[in-house]
């Protein structure tokens, strides 16, 4: 686990400013103690970006130049996990799409779901007006489902990994909204929340301090969720012929074309790039569950 | 009525047009009955009307309930030269010097209503196409510019007259979406044959079902005795390929007539064995790349030439055509057409040089020369599979060896169109697809978009226009097929206005027990399936 | 009440208006046209046949006068007709509405039978085996992708029964409705609901489990239990009530969503369904029919929406409807 050791700073600050609370070294030590699951999810994670990051130096081929001596190899020696049908190592384009994947995955969650964390609390807790203007707008922008949106941007945009990002980026915005909002209601109507305003505390402040950490859990699971479902939805846009395209390496791609004529008779081309994204996915589900689990506020350390 | 029809089909078989059985078959007696179940690669055709639809998915769906004037034999249709009857009598030797052809037109043919065809309904039908009335739509206006007029001097007889004489003029005659319609329903409405089928093909029209399937019945009346063998036949439309192996493997369809990916044809014949049959044949349908003239640094002609000698296609040919269906080496003319440059004509040319190595230190010497070292731009491609994508991801890499860097941009159907016209691409990746091997008129995409409006590389030429008239005019076949070559090299050599890839491959694995039909090389021809039967 | 559900209903005009406008935008951003794709078959397009077909579509007018005609025919209920067939905007749509409501009812009750239930347990027994094996399942049906699944399975299905009758077996590819015969219209249906389902109760499964476990730590049922209610009446009175409200939540909203799910559904298994009619229309550039489609669902959503939201109102007093 040595590579998920915190900076030096940050175990410095938590130290000194919280004597009371555990080092992060031990608290992720007991969080792996704590959620076998999480820390397996972790585990397939670390690798999917160990292997994204590394890919120049993991990768024993060039993942993008044919051998048309090599076309559609069962895996072997030479090539673990077989070639494709340009003769293509399978292990390298995994392993580089494996970096396409973190920039589709990371950028799609990040941006969307920060954009719709704001968009929901800012709306649940202002309510009235604005709320009603903010839901009305994503009741327009929800109205369209994710793929239709993702093939209006492609097919005006063209395709390529920063027209993918866009597609995908621009649906999840108001799913957040919405989830984080109805989290929000409930909350608003706490009395703590009330006893926030009567004291006098400004909206940032109590947005900030009281109503973000409390809609926290909800939009843990989401952001998770949205690295997977962008990287799901990057697929399916490469399975209609939209999403990121040839020679760029990207499981989604991979599985456009090969997965469904080689599916009964060269079966690695589909089966390995599936499962890729089927890992990665589930590592980043049951990571973001555990630590979901870890991060609530009403179970911290109790 | 009946008799004299008969009388016709012997005719017609005396003069070596369409009877039955052909040379493959003739030892097998045409079985009549069953319901041939196809499957149709679209989503459903945009109207049924193939005087205005330029897309398989309308021969497909609609040509077994039409006649046409004159089409390639249905026994022999892999010919780019025969042409015969099928609702004429006899086909004509041009007078007047080459400018009149006289059609004789087969007595006691019915359309599906009962009422007779006759010479008025062909011209009506041949005016729609050549000179279609205003807002109305015909796609193959242009190929009949040497058509002065069509007339029926009596209800029998239909003459074409030429403002000159013409060697495109028959094969562009032998269309196969030239459907024979009513004549009293085009002049009601010309746009009813969009959504209404009523012909007097071998097939009636029983259903359709939007986006799902289309559905024929035999017509009993048919003027071709005991044809056709079928009772029925059903189309299922599939847009995804692997929909459709999967529906041939299962037998919930017995085939489809476009194409299909060799990986799909090794995968049915493995398992299927003998109950899979394969038709294969070369293709009049090929990918070119165009670079957009106006673009720098592709209004340089030694970038240009330096993108076509880094292409390989002797080895990449052979390799590609294990995955993708293209597969023959060739140039602007379809390979199995006299007009077609010989292997040795060809490496005489970029993009053709026999040793890959050479080719590229001198791609690599003209991109320094130019330079233009290490450029990177944007390959634009169609949102298709097969050839398309294949053909680009194989592009990107050979060019890759010579350090240029290319990424590809896929586009659907609309938008690619409009990225072309509008000149919003560096190097794109289009097609020339036609019906009846025509190359004459097929070559004519080459030609600057003054000339022809569709060419996308944004250059003028007057030279190679000139090249192009004087081989349009001749008439004598080897002084023809000199001029080709010269055009040839003009357009993928001196000036590489395009750079040619590997023609397709048409590969049909069908279910043994379809008899009698056989492959042409286009997906657009022979489909009215008449002489279709079902050995079960 | 009466009052809340007018309001709500008369604020989904903006929302349908919005959304009009909205595809209207985006399908005339496209580059290319209708008229691009249909004669496009040969690889190159004749420019007087371009222009024809224009003006025979209605293209040629103005776009502020074909949006207010666009809007008009809405409130109106005339969709007019599709630019690619033809035919009525209303019949192409009805044609295609079957299949797709089928698979999506099936696969939703397949979804809330599996998810419910296990997702309750699997809050209850939280960090046991029965808690993990059940987040596994759940977890991989998020995890992996649909139309991947769909494929392993049509061809695991070719193959058995290939290896064990000799004869490759596929489910039908034509639609029957289930009226006429309904094993062929089972046969066709069950696969892709499966597919469908899986996905749709692994994402409820979750959020059941979370909110139950959010709503097991509340005071109020740590009050029940002090008070020694018996277990069982806690989970049923209070636990689960309250965690159905994300949970209903997220069934409406994909429920709403699955047509769009659906959309790479049937294109693996050639069902003619509303997601595939989507894909074509946007692909062929077909405004009217686009328009018609993504009003249709705006319809849906509004809807589900309006329904959740009674619910919501329902079953957490907290929130006021006002």
């Amino acid at each position: 686990m040595s590579l998920a050791l915190p900076n030096e700073t940050l175990l410095d600050r938590s130290a000194a400013g919280r004597p009371f609370r555990r080092s992060l070294l031990q608290r992720v030590l007991s969080f792996c103690v704590r959620e076998p699951m999480g820390t397996l999810g972790l585990v397939l994670v670390l690798a999917m970006l160990i292997a994204g990051l590394g890919a120049d130096w993991i990768a024993p081929y060039n993942p993008t130049s044919n051998d048309f001596t090599a076309m559609t190899e069962p895996p072997s020696w030479a090539h673990p996990l077989g070639t494709d049908q340009f003769g293509r190592d399978l292990l390298s384009r995994i392993v580089f799409g494996a970096r396409t994947a973190i920039i589709v995955g990371f950028t799609c969650a990040i941006v969307g779901g920060v954009v719709g964390l704001v968009l929901g609390v800012a709306s649940a807790y202002f309510g009235g007006g604005v709320d009603m203007l903010f839901q009305r707008v994503l009741d327009v922008m929800m109205a369209f489902p994710l793929i239709i949106m993702a093939l209006a941007v492609v097919a005006i945009f063209g395709t390529g990994v920063q027209n993918v990002i866009i597609a995908i980026t621009i649906p999840l915005i108001p799913r957040c909204a919405r989830v984080v909002r109805s989290s929000a209601l409930s909350i608003r109507e706490v009395p703590y929340i009330d006893a926030a305003r009567t004291c006098g505390l400004g909206h940032a402040r109590i947005i900030l301090r009281h109503m973000v950490p409390n809609v926290m859990a909800p939009f843990l699971i989401l952001l998770t969720a949205f690295v997977g479902q962008a990287i799901l939805a990057e697929a399916s846009l490469s399975y209609l012929g939209l999403g990121v395209q040839e020679p760029v390496p990207a499981w989604g791609l991979m599985l456009q074309g090969g997965a469904e004529e080689y599916a009964s008779t060269a079966p690695w081309i589909a089966i390995f790039p599936g499962l890729a994204i089927a890992l990665t996915v589930f590592g980043i589900s049951l990571f973001g569950d555990a630590l979901r689990d870890a991060l609530d506020p009403k179970l911290r350390d109790r | 009525m009946r008799t004299k029809a008969a009388l016709a089909t012997v005719l017609g078989a005396a003069l070596g047009a369409a009877l039955a059985a052909g040379p493959a078959d003739a030892a097998e007696t045409p079985k009549r009955g069953g319901t041939l179940i196809y499957m149709i690669p679209a989503d459903g055709p945009p109207s049924f009307d193939g005087h205005r639809e330029t897309t398989f998915a309308t021969t497909h769906a609609t040509a077994p309930f039409y006649s046409v004037l004159i089409r390639v034999n249905p026994d022999n249709p892999s010919s780019t030269t025969e042409f015969v009857c099928d609702l004429c009598t006899e086909m004509p030797k041009p007078t007047n010097g080459g400018k009149t052809y006289t059609f004789k037109i087969r007595e006691g043919v019915k359309f599906h209503d009962g009422s007779p065809l006759t010479s008025a309904d062909v011209v009506a039908s041949w005016k729609k196409i050549i000179d279609p009335p205003e807002g109305v739509t015909s796609a193959r206006k242009s190929y009949f510019s040497m058509v002065a007029n069509v007339e029926a001097p009596d209800p029998h007889t239909v003459v074409f007259n030429l403002e000159a004489p013409s060697n495109a003029f028959l094969p562009a005659l032998a269309d196969p979406f030239a459907y024979i319609y009513k004549k009293e329903i085009l002049d009601k409405d010309p746009h009813w044959y969009e959504r209404n089928i009523m012909g007097s093909g071998p097939f009636k029209f029983v259903s359709y079902e939007v986006g799902q399937s289309i559905k024929g019945e035999r017509n009993p009346d048919y003027y071709r005795q005991g044809q056709p063998y079928l009772d029925g036949f059903v189309g299922i439309f599939a847009a995804k390929q692997a929909v459709r192996v999967d529906a041939i493997r299962a037998d919930r369809a017995a085939m489809e007539f476009r194409g299909l990916p060799p990986s799909a044809r090794d995968q049915l014949v493995k398992e299927l064995g003998d109950k899979i049959t394969v038709q294969e044949s070369d293709w009049n349908c090929v990918n070119i790349v165009t670079p957009n003239h106006q673009k720098k640094p592709f209004d340089d002609k030694r970038v240009r030439r330096a993108l076509a000698l880094a292409v390989d296609p002797w080895h990449g040919a052979p390799a590609l055509s294990k995955i993708a269906n293209v597969r023959t080496v060739g140039g602007i003319v379809f390979p199995g057409s006299p007009l077609a440059a010989t292997n040795e004509e060809l490496q005489q040319m970029a993009s053709f040089w026999p040793d890959i190595e050479k080719a590229r230190a001198e791609a690599k010497r003209l991109l320094k020369e130019a330079g233009a070292e290490g450029l990177s731009f944007v390959l634009n491609n169609r949102n298709i599979d097969q050839p398309y994508k294949f053909v680009g991801t194989w592009l990107i890499d050979e060019w890759s060896k010579i350090g240029l860097k290319a990424t590809q941009r896929v586009l659907p159907t609309g938008p690619f169109y409009e990225a072309m016209r509008s000149g919003d691409f560096d190097v794109t990746v289009e097609f020339n697809c036609q019906s009846v091997v025509n190359p004459l008129l097929d070559v004519a995409k080459f030609l600057p978009h003054t000339v022809y409006t569709e060419n996308y590389g944004n250059y003028e030429d007057q030279k190679e226009i000139d090249l192009y008239n004087r081989m349009l005019a001749e008439t004598d076949e080897a002084k023809q097929r000199d001029l080709m070559r010269q055009f040839e090299k003009h357009v993928l050599d001196t000036e590489v206005h395009a750079i040619m890839t590997p023609w397709w491959y048409r590969i049909i694995p069908h279910r043994s027990y379809v008899k009698g039909w056989k492959i042409s090389p286009s997906h657009y021809l022979n489909q009215d399936l008449a002489n279709v039967w079902l050995d079960q | 009440m009466y009052r809340y559900i007018v309001n709500r209903l008369l604020l989904a005009v903006p929302t349908l208006v919005g959304a009009a406008a909205l595809v209207f935008l985006l399908m005339r951003l496209i580059p290319g046209d209708i008229c691009l794709v249909r004669l496009s078959g040969g690889g190159s397009v004749d420019a007087d046949a371009l222009a024809a077909c224009h003006a025979d579509l209605g293209m040629d007018r103005s776009v502020l006068l074909q949006f207010l005609s666009f809007l008009g025919g809405f409130a109106t209920f005339d969709f007019g007709t599709s630019m690619w067939s033809g035919k009525p905007v209303s019949y192409e749509i009805l044609t295609r509405l079957p299949i797709s409501l089928e698979i999506a009812v099936l696969a939703t009750v397949v979804a809330i039978a599996i998810a419910i239930p296990l997702g309750t347990l699997s809050a209850l027994r939280q960090n046991t085996w029965t808690d993990f094996v059940i987040r596994t399942v759940a977890i991989a049906g998020i995890a992996t992708p649909s139309f991947w699944l769909g494929i392993i399975a049509l061809i695991i299905v070719l193959d058995v029964t290939s290896a064990v009758s000799g004869t490759p077996w596929m489910p039908p590819i034509d639609y029957v409705p289930l009226w006429q015969d309904p094993v062929r219209n089972l046969s066709m249906a069950i696969l892709p609901a499966l597919t469908v389902g899986y996905r749709y109760s692994a994402v409820t499964m979750r959020m059941t489990r979370s909110a139950m476990l959010e709503v097991l730590r509340e005071d109020y049922i740590r009050t029940a239990r002090a008070k020694g209610l018996v277990h069982r009446l806690i989970i049923n009175r209070h636990a689960l009530k309250n965690a159905l409200l994300p949970v209903v939540t997220l069934i409406g909203i994909e429920f709403a969503f699955l047509i769009g799910g659906l959309v790479v559904t049937e294109q693996v298994f050639n069902l003619n369904g509303i997601g595939r009619l989507f894909v074509q229309a946007v692909q062929n550039q077909d405004y009217t029919l686009t328009q018609a489609l993504v009003m249709l669902v705006v319809a849906v959503f509004v809807l589900t929406n309006l329904v959740v939201d009674i619910l919501y109102a329902w079953l957490d007093p907290r929130i006021r409807y006002a």
